[in-house]
């Protein structure tokens, strides 16, 4: 946003995105049909994803690479306790804040002995731990039965305001509500919150602290931050959100196993990160989105290679992933620090020798 | 405990795992103090700086500051108690502004008027950091940051503050400008301890100096004694 433009014409433009918004899954499914309303839901999943884990790669600078795992958290503590697994059905209000509070346990539990790692060896480490949850997701089926094993938990109750259920169809106002509508709009819901947490994380104090020991932790302990609980502070912070995503994930899909929690899926997220523009809110939101949409679009190379050539020359799964690595190589070649890089204040090139 | 020392060091020992880089230092400094602490690379004296200010915690010994035993006490509690380190090679947050690096110094304080003032002090020490205030402390030259690494420190508002190797890389005019500053630095009341290579100029800034070798104190005596003595002489000021 520029900060020089008059207010009526920054209100005007918050006032058109936010029509933008609400407006966004019905232009969609005219344009493209429903299925990719849902894609837009997931793809505000993945906001909420990229968001918490950029608050501990971007802002605090450690590479975390088992991040899923706290999704994996928030989504199984919402199957367990929300399904006919064990027969409980808690309502939705209990479990998403359950869910974060469990998600950050697990981020101080993976935080705390890793507190003297930077870089490649704690990336080494939080792999290590978010294949240790997907693991125990796997086996805690024997001998007492709780996860349900590689079958995964199945008729997850929905969320339901009001008496509502999302994942029914609602008429109103001569419009048809989905599930993948309703959907739409509570993680829309969150993922705002997510955007504002955030940008007001960000400018705070704390959000100084974590960008001074990303970028020398030594002197930022000169510096008098207590870098121990900082640290611990991002980790519990980014698997929160983490958690809250995994909950709302449980519920929109109804189903979970441990194969939504495999390690290419924490590497996607990173990627978001990383591509949308390590550190900068809005570029990690781009990043979310345009890696959740782009591989959906390259399902269309199938019916284009049928259109253009008549047959279906090279088989669409094999192409789409390579097309995909492929977009990925080039984005980080012409853009290396993100689509959207954080903004620097007036970089004066010239550094005149003083010496 | 003997009066009017700000710091004293009893038989500080700091080890790396196995290895012993401190082995029983004693040192003190008195308040308005300018103290050197010169040596060999690897004589431990940075590691003796960290010691002193929390980032290392010592395996024994005692550390006495302003009276108070605050042996294994910690970074965050040292420097609110106005203990600051400027730390070796720098230690500038590149990604940072420098106006953004200057109140990362003064994290520990929210007496916001006062920050602000100080503020104008530092820029009043070092004009040119006042001109680069909104460009990155990475694209500063090496002198740049050295003063901004000092600025950084004055923030917090220290009464003692630690210098590591200040003129570590730089070339001889800026050293020479650097420890102007440190001179001014002093004669505001701040008391330091200087730990240099360059040994010279460290004692004829310095009213004492102590000499580590292999982690040990081997000299110790007015700057002065310590610029005529042949020991010192022949080892570190290259006669």
């Amino acid at each position: 946003m520029n900060p020089g433009c008059r207010p009526w014409l920054r209100w005007a433009l918050w006032a058109a995105i936010a029509l933008l918004l609400l407006i966004l899954p019905f232009a969609t499914e005219a344009l493209l049909g429903r299925s990719w309303v849902r894609i837009l839901a997931v793809a505000l999943l993945f906001v909420m994803l990229a968001l918490g884990l950029n608050i501990v790669v971007g802002f605090a600078g450690l590479l975390d690479l088992g991040y899923i795992a706290f999704f994996a958290v928030g989504a199984y503590s919402y199957a367990l306790l929300a399904s006919p697994q064990f027969g409980i059905h808690w309502p939705v209000l209990v479990l998403l804040p359950l869910g974060a509070a469990l998600a950050a346990l697990f981020g101080i539990l993976i935080g705390a002995p890793t507190l003297r790692l930077r870089g490649d060896y704690l990336a080494i480490v939080t792999l290590g731990f978010g294949e240790i949850i997907r693991v125990l997701l796997n086996n805690l089926n024997r001998p007492v039965n709780i996860t349900n094993g590689p079958q995964g938990i199945t008729l997850i109750d929905p969320v339901q305001i009001g008496g509502l259920s999302l994942a029914k169809t609602q008429e109103f106002a001569g419009l048809t509500f989905s599930a993948a509508h309703n959907y739409y709009y509570l993680f829309l819901l969150f993922a705002l919150l997510t955007i504002v947490v955030s940008l007001r994380l960000q400018h705070s104090r704390i959000g100084r602290a974590w960008e001074a020991i990303r970028d020398d932790e030594l002197a930022a302990a000169a510096m008098g931050i207590h870098t121990r609980n900082l640290k611990l502070l991002a980790f519990a912070m980014g698997a929160t959100f983490g958690g809250v995503a995994g909950g709302l994930f449980a519920a929109f899909q109804g189903f979970v196993s441990p194969e939504s929690f495999h390690l290419i899926d924490s590497i996607m997220v990173l990627c978001m990160v990383v591509l949308g523009g390590m550190g900068n809110v809005a570029g990690v939101v781009l990043g979310a989105v345009l890696l959740t949409a782009l591989p959906e679009a390259l399902r269309y190379i199938g019916p284009l290679q049928q259109r253009l050539l008549g047959e279906v020359l090279i088989d669409p799964a094999d192409l789409r992933m390579l097309l995909f690595g492929l977009a990925l190589v080039l984005m980080m070649l012409l853009r290396p620090q993100g689509l959207w890089p954080v903004r620097r204040k007036s970089q004066t090139a010239e550094t005149a020798d003083v010496s | 405990m003997s009066r009017g020392k700000l710091l004293e060091v009893r038989g500080l020992e700091v080890a790396y795992g196995g290895i012993r880089a401190v082995q029983g230092v004693d040192l003190a400094v008195a308040a308005g103090e300018i103290v050197a602490l010169i040596g060999a690379n690897g004589a431990g004296k940075t590691t003796t700086l960290k010691a002193l200010c929390g980032l290392l915690r010592p395996k024994s010994g005692s550390l006495h500051y302003e009276g108070a035993d605050v042996t294994g006490k910690p970074a965050y509690h040292l420097v609110r108690k106005g203990l600051s380190l400027v730390p070796e090679g720098r230690g500038v947050f590149p990604l940072l502004t420098v106006a953004e690096n200057l109140a990362m110094g003064a994290y520990i304080r929210n007496d916001h008027d006062a920050i602000r003032n100080d503020f104008d002090r530092v820029y009043a020490l070092f004009a040119r950091l006042a001109e680069r205030r909104n460009q990155l402390a990475g694209t500063l030259s090496g002198g740049e940051q050295q003063m901004l690494a000092i600025g950084r420190a004055m923030m917090s508002r220290p009464r003692l503050l630690l210098l590591d190797e200040p003129s570590m890389g730089l070339a001889p005019l800026m050293v020479q400008k650097i420890f102007e500053t440190v001179r001014a630095i002093a004669a505001e009341g701040v008391t330091l301890l200087l730990v240099e290579q360059n040994a010279r100029l460290a004692l004829e800034t310095c009213s004492r100096g102590y000499v580590m070798e292999s982690g040990r104190v081997v000299l110790e005596d007015s700057a002065a004694a310590l610029l005529a003595s042949p020991r010192v002489r022949q080892a570190y000021l290259g006669e």
